[in-house]
């Protein structure tokens, strides 16, 4: 059993990012201090630095499996990518923090700028206070005689221009690219050094007139560029000859009109000789000011890349050829808040690259989720190519972060993960293997008459519009209408019907059409209240219909709609693809429409008469309304704390966080006070929301005497009340022509009265039911109808095991009455041997409401394995949690991130991936190289890791390393 | 055997020990005497009475007429200690044929006419009733006990609080606290789970044996200690139809003295710091059954047929009055298996029905417990 195999999606709060064009490799970090390694698809990495601090920088060592980050409390770690076990690894080596003398303020050390020396040997820190530190590689140990301190600068500039505040703050470090004997140093006012690494000496020195952001050096080392705060950038030549250089252009591409800060530039070459000037920010503040943007200037061609988040670093992918003449640069690589955008420089009109992971799952809010295991080739297919169809706006460039090697077995199966949104739409993601992977974007918007009009875009700006906006990315936390959002998902993977239920009642069925099409969608409505009367539903109002032929692109294209009356949401969904029959439940009742004929077939109310909350409306919805507002704000305040440098001299920054940090230790306490009692009641059938329908279910079983089997349909309500309907079917040849019948057949209530949350029948050899069309494709055995069939009624307690058709109990598992947990999601699941194909077995796999994962046998109901897997204070991430039927799962760990996890030995999907040292004319890495690899296969041959002798060799440097340091400090 | 008894001895002083004992069976009255302070056995008392009456094969049932001149039933050493003891001047005993045991009799003013007006008087509830009954003990349907004394410390009480479908909430609330524990180390704090609230007129509260500030040890025989507040909270839900708590009561003065140490007579754990409290009398000491626990009283109903799923309206009515007579018979019928486990397990489980009985009658509250329902459909659930 394997706990967390890997993550899916887009991490959640992304503080930094490195590359790597070496090993071209991307990292980001993050505020909860995790070092996510990207390359190519399926090569991924991931380390958690153990103070969970927000990690600021990333640096990657030139041409070395190393890298060094930088957390906010101002310790520096150094991570290796090791092989292991025929994988590669990512492990943290040492870490270190600078030390300044005794008594010194703490912003002396306080490091700003990382230089990593092309010699692979020293980092350059900068600090607040305008040292230089230098660091040896990979000890950590301090060159105190190499520390380049502001006195040493100013020594060299004359007096008239410059005072030691000139030397405040190091904001950026660069390396001559041709010379790694020299370094540009950029101090915050505006004051840039060349400084000669050899003899200790300034060789020229440039005064810019505005604060000080970045630089940049051109790839012959002839120039620089360094931009500053008020939106302007500057070039300078570097000349050996005259001390001070005057600026050779000063421009404000935004001007003339205030304009905000230029956080970060790139320029480069060419063969044709224009330029590429890339930069962040500089938008004119008034108008723009509040706008995430990255400019691209190449020529006359101008394009301010407009993100709906902020932007937390960006990089260009250039050659990285040494000798290569020109920067040649092909793509734009832009980490923003809640999305990673790919821009191809090389191809006209610069579009956005598709990208094969980090994939943006909370584009819109995820409201529900639907996973498919083993589709069928057919479908898979038809899936993709209308997937492909959306796609054509998107660049045909090959992904450009391509380093490593995936080595993990092809995966064994074609998985779907189907998610629901808010906006009213289901994305289809490629769930077979490590990387999570839009395949198709469905939207039920087109159904419905919305405020928005989808016909009008805002972001069509006119040829002359400046600046040239240009909205990029796919993230857009916004919801026009939240009744759109989709809460139930069912697929056939057989029939390509798919039916998806949302929040305000809508049901729809979906047929898969590879062609785009116009017609129109049949609509139904379904009065779950029927004759209750007195009742009045407070909640939203039903969606609005399109009139008339819509056009819907190729895909899946509505055929039925059915609208529950009171519109509340469905909470329940279940289709039949053999039948053709669509059953869903609100918290009101229940209902099955016959999609072939396009007739309801019947409803059923499950209202208690004195449950009045279910009648007034979503009441909870409004709570969560305000919860999610509350938090937005919060978020909202969060982003501009972070997003203010730590700007003269750090002192208001650190206020705000002070102050917030006292409000929310104040709100912790005020929340602690208040006395959380809980109240000991037994359930009654008045309790509210009893008749919201939790479960539904087809099976065709014995459902009145045991002689005659029939399609049935089950519902289970809140209050432990479980419906069994007969149906009639009529045959294929006269399916059109008799109606489908129904009729109540059973109702069972549960003592216990707890929620129903399964419902499954088992055939005469114990086995699950297959699902609808299963056999029909050959791929399940038919169900046994010899032998006596069983119901398993699940609810939040009890496992219950009943027999058919005289239903009487049989068996129980009592959950909660013995171990204080109750049922959060179950679903059958097939575990096959590792060992020997042709054993599995069916268990039933459950999620507690303390996280833990039980897999409880069937069908004697005996625990098997119990682990803990989501942290019980993890609500949003046990409410997210979906089983596959081979025992895999997936649940949200943030809004934009999914764990997968196994409980299966056989189905493993997991990244496995090497990243070679690419050749280098270096004896030292060579050396390495080998090192490692001899070490990796010592290792396999004995049966002993080499960490484990590696670790106590690390330690004991780390003791030796703290001495010297300590010794050094006194 | 100490005990004398003389059939033809007559009342003489009311100092005196012996008790005069006017029996009846039919028309038929025999006198004799009894030792008020040495009544012995119930069961020798029992074959007497069949001796004087001549009527040594018949089953019979033996009542005696209370002080407040209500007809109670002999059927224990306790009760019958305490209807001889209780005797002024003169103890009337009534026989019955078991046969022809008409229970709705007891409990009732049988004797005397001018109380039953009272009686009606308290409870406007019971007006709509034809008549209240009152039958053998073993026709009780408990509503709490105190269980497992012999095995738990002192300290400690175990509480069963039955609900059986009534429609009385359990009614309290528990909180998260801090319990004060001794270790080798000395004095730990530790996390636990404490009774805060109370909800007046609950099932939990008309008990007496809760209170607020109790500590939470066990929920049906599962410790708590290092659950949440809301694993507690579920497992006391899930186990609401049969709910038994081990506390450690905030009021340690009321606990219970083991049988062990009792004299063997009753009466003696009403201590003069217990009587004025509220759970000064309603304990009845039980021993507690496991096999009990594994019964399955939650029988799930299961309504067959062909029902118009339209007529919701119908339908519902339907299912309420069928579930509550199921409610009904289930529960008598478990009343009555509970009984017989009870006689069996021997004489001094159920040593103190009598003074249940006698505490039930003079706290209005408890005439609440039954649901209405129950007493509507079924002769054999008793209530008061």
């Amino acid at each position: 059993m394997k706990d967390k195999t890997v993550e899916h999606g887009f991490p959640h709060q992304p503080s930094a990012l490195g590359y790597s064009p070496f090993l071209r490799l991307m990292a980001i970090g993050t505020r909860s201090g995790a070092i996510k390694l990207y390359g190519a698809p399926g090569v991924e990495f991931m380390g958690l630095h153990e103070e969970n601090n927000t990690v600021m920088q990333i640096h990657f060592i030139p041409d070395q499996c190393q890298l060094v980050a930088l957390l906010d409390d101002n310790s520096l770690h150094l991570w290796s990518l090791k092989q292991h076990g025929g994988a590669s690894e990512l492990r943290e080596e040492h870490r270190f923090t600078l030390k300044g003398p005794p008594g010194s303020p703490p912003s002396a050390t306080q490091v700003t700028a990382v230089l990593p020396h092309s010699s692979r040997e020293v980092l350059y820190l900068g600090t607040e206070s305008g040292n230089i530190f230098v660091v040896e590689l990979p000890s950590f140990r301090v060159l105190e005689d190499r520390t380049i301190t502001p006195e040493a600068v100013l020594q060299r500039i004359p007096e008239d221009n410059c005072n030691r505040r000139s030397c405040e703050l190091v904001e950026a470090l660069r390396e001559h690219p041709k010379n790694p004997d020299q370094i540009l140093i950029g101090y915050s006012r505006a004051l840039i050094v060349l400084w000669d690494l050899q003899n200790n000496k300034a060789i020229q020195h440039f005064l810019g007139s505005q604060q000080l952001e970045n630089l940049y050096w051109q790839r012959d080392g002839s120039k620089f560029i360094s931009c500053h705060y008020d939106g302007s950038y500057t070039q300078w030549p570097v000349s050996s000859d005259s001390r001070q250089a005057e600026p050779l252009e000063n421009t404000v591409p935004y001007g003339p009109f205030p304009c905000k800060a230029i956080s970060k530039i790139y320029w480069q070459t060419t063969k044709n000789g224009l330029p590429y000037i890339i930069f962040q920010g500089g938008m004119p503040r008034a108008s723009y000011g509040d706008r995430h943007s990255i400019s691209v200037i190449h020529g006359s061609q101008q394009t301010a890349f407009d993100f709906t988040s902020r932007v937390i670093d960006f990089f260009i992918i250039f050659s990285s050829d040494p000798a290569a003449e020109f920067d040649d640069p092909s793509a734009l690589v832009v980490l923003a808040e809640e999305e990673l955008v790919v821009i191809d420089l090389k191809s006209a009109g610069w579009p956005a690259v598709h990208p094969p992971y980090l994939a943006s799952l909370h584009c819109s809010a995820i409201t529900c989720s639907h996973h498919v295991s083993n589709i069928p080739l057919k479908l898979w297919e038809r899936i993709i190519s209308a997937g492909s169809k959306q796609n054509i706006h998107y660049s045909s460039m090959p992904w450009p972060i391509d380093g490593g090697t995936n080595i993990a077995p092809d995966p064994p199966q074609r998985d779907l993960l189907l998610t629901g949104h808010e906006d009213g739409t289901v994305r289809f993601w490629d769930a077979s293997g490590v990387c999570l992977h839009l395949l198709y974007k469905l939207s039920t918007v087109r159904v419905f008459l919305t405020d928005a009009d989808p016909n009008d875009n805002m972001n069509t700006l006119g040829e002359d519009e400046w600046p040239p906006l240009r909205k990029v990315g796919t993230f857009d936390p916004y919801s026009d209408d939240p009744r759109l959002g989709i809460q139930k998902i069912y697929l056939c993977k057989y029939s390509g019907y798919l039916a998806v239920a949302g929040t305000a009642g809508q049901v729809l069925v979906m047929e898969l059409n590879d062609e785009d099409a116009e017609h129109v969608v049949d609509h139904a409505e379904a009065d779950l209240l029927q004759d209750q009367e007195g009742y009045r539903w407070k909640g939203h109002e039903k969606l609005k219909t399109r009139d008339g032929p819509v056009r819907f692109e190729a895909g899946f294209q509505p055929f039925v709609l059915v609208q529950c009356q009171p519109p509340a949401v469905v909470t329940s969904l279940a289709l039949h693809s053999e039948w053709r029959l669509v059953a869903f439940g609100t918290s009101h009742g229940f209902g099955l429409f016959d999609h072939q004929q396009k007739r309801l077939v019947f409803v059923k109310c499950t209202l208690h008469p004195s449950d009045q909350l279910a009648l007034e409306g979503p009441l909870s919805r409004v709570k969560s309304l305000k919860k999610s507002l509350r938090q937005s704000f919060r978020r909202i305040r969060r982003s501009r704390v972070s997003s203010r440098k730590r700007r003269g001299g750090g002192g208001t920054a650190s206020e705000v966080q002070e102050a917030n940090a006292k409000f929310d230790q104040d709100a912790l306490q005020e929340m602690e006070l208040a006395p959380v009692q809980r109240k000991i009641e037994a359930r009654s059938a008045e309790d509210s929301f009893t008749g919201f329908v939790r479960t539904l279910y087809f099976a065709d079983t014995f459902l009145r005497d045991s002689s005659r089997h029939c399609p049935s349909l089950w519902a289970g309500t809140n209050g432990g009340t479980v419906y069994a309907f007969c149906l009639r079917v009529p045959p294929a040849e006269r399916r059109m022509d008799e109606p489908v019948r129904a009729e109540q057949a059973k109702e069972i209530q549960l003592m216990h009265r707890a929620p129903v949350v399964g419902i499954l029948v088992l055939d005469g050899r114990s086995t699950p039911l297959p699902e609808p069309l299963e056999v029909a494709h050959d791929l399940s055995k038919s169900p046994d109808m010899q032998g006596s069939h069983q119901l398993l009624v699940v609810s939040e307690e009890q496992f219950k095991v009943f027999t058919l058709p005289k239903v009487s109990s049989k068996l129980k598992l009592k959950l909660t009455a013995l171990e204080g947990c109750r049922v959060r999601k179950v679903t059958v699941a097939n575990f096959g041997s590792c060992k020997t194909d042709d054993y599995s077995e069916n268990d039933l796999a459950v999620l507690t409401n303390l996280g833990d994962i039980q897999i409880i046998s069937l069908p004697f109901l005996k625990l098997q394995i119990r682990y803990p897997c989501i942290r019980k204070e993890d609500v949003s991430g046990i409410a997210s949690c979906v089983f596959t039927k081979y025992g895999q799962g997936f649940y949200l760990i943030s809004p934009s991130e999914f764990e997968r996890f196994s409980l299966s030995t056989k189905w493993l999907v997991e990244p496995r991936c090497i990243v070679d040292m690419p050749e280098v004319t270096s004896n030292n890495h060579v050396h390495n190289k080998s090192g490692t690899e001899n070490a990796a296969r010592r290792s396999r041959e004995s049966g002993k890791s080499p960490d484990d002798c590696g670790e106590d060799e690390r330690k004991s440097g780390r003791l030796m390393e703290h001495a010297l340091l300590n010794d050094e400090s006194e | 055997m100490n005990r004398s008894f003389n059939k033809s001895q007559t009342l003489r002083y009311l100092e005196c020990s012996a008790v005069e004992v006017k029996s009846k069976f039919g028309a038929e009255f025999r006198r004799f005497s009894l030792d008020r302070y040495k009544p012995g056995k119930f069961e020798d008392f029992y074959k007497l009475i069949l001796h004087i009456h001549h009527i040594a094969n018949l089953e019979v049932m033996i009542g005696y007429a209370d002080v407040h001149g209500d007809l109670l039933p002999i059927n224990n050493d306790d009760n019958f200690f305490k209807a001889v003891s209780s005797a002024h001047p003169l103890l009337r005993v009534f026989i019955q044929r078991q046969d022809e045991v008409d229970y709705s009799n007891f409990g009732t003013n049988t004797l005397s006419r001018k109380k039953k007006a009272l009686v009606t008087l308290r409870n406007d509830n019971l007006r709509r009733r034809p008549h209240i009954n009152i039958s053998m003990p073993h026709d009780f349907r408990p509503v709490s006990s105190i269980i497992d004394v012999d095995i738990l410390p002192e300290t400690h009480r175990r509480v069963r609080l039955y609900r059986h479908g009534c429609e009385k909430p359990l009614g309290f609330y528990i909180r998260d606290g801090t319990s004060v524990r001794v270790t080798p180390h000395g004095l730990e704090k530790v996390p636990g789970i404490f009774i805060s609230r109370m909800v007046p007129g609950g099932l939990a509260e008309s008990t007496g044996l809760l209170a607020v500030n109790d500590e939470v040890l066990e929920v049906n025989g599962i410790e708590v200690a290092g659950k949440t507040l809301d694993q507690v909270t579920d497992m006391m839900i899930a186990n609401s139809h049969n709910l038994i708590i081990t506390v450690k009561p905030a009021n340690q003065r009321n606990n219970i003295i083991r049988s062990s140490r009792m004299s063997g007579s009753s009466g003696q754990s009403t201590d003069s710091t217990a009587s004025h409290h509220s759970l000064s009398t309603s304990h009845v000491l039980q021993n507690f059954h496991p096999d009990e626990m594994e019964s399955d009283e939650e029988a799930d109903i299961v309504i067959e047929g062909g029902l118009e799923p339209q007529h919701i309206p119908k339908l519902h009515s339907l299912t309420s009055s069928s579930l509550s007579r199921i409610n009904g018979s289930s529960l008598s019928h478990r009343l009555q298996r509970d009984l017989v486990l009870n006689n069996n397990s021997g004489r001094e489980s159920n040593g103190n029905i009598h003074k249940l009985l006698s505490s039930l009658k003079t706290d209005p509250r408890h005439s609440l417990v039954i649901p209405r329902g129950g007493i509507e459909e079924d002769g054999t659930v008793i209530t008061l």
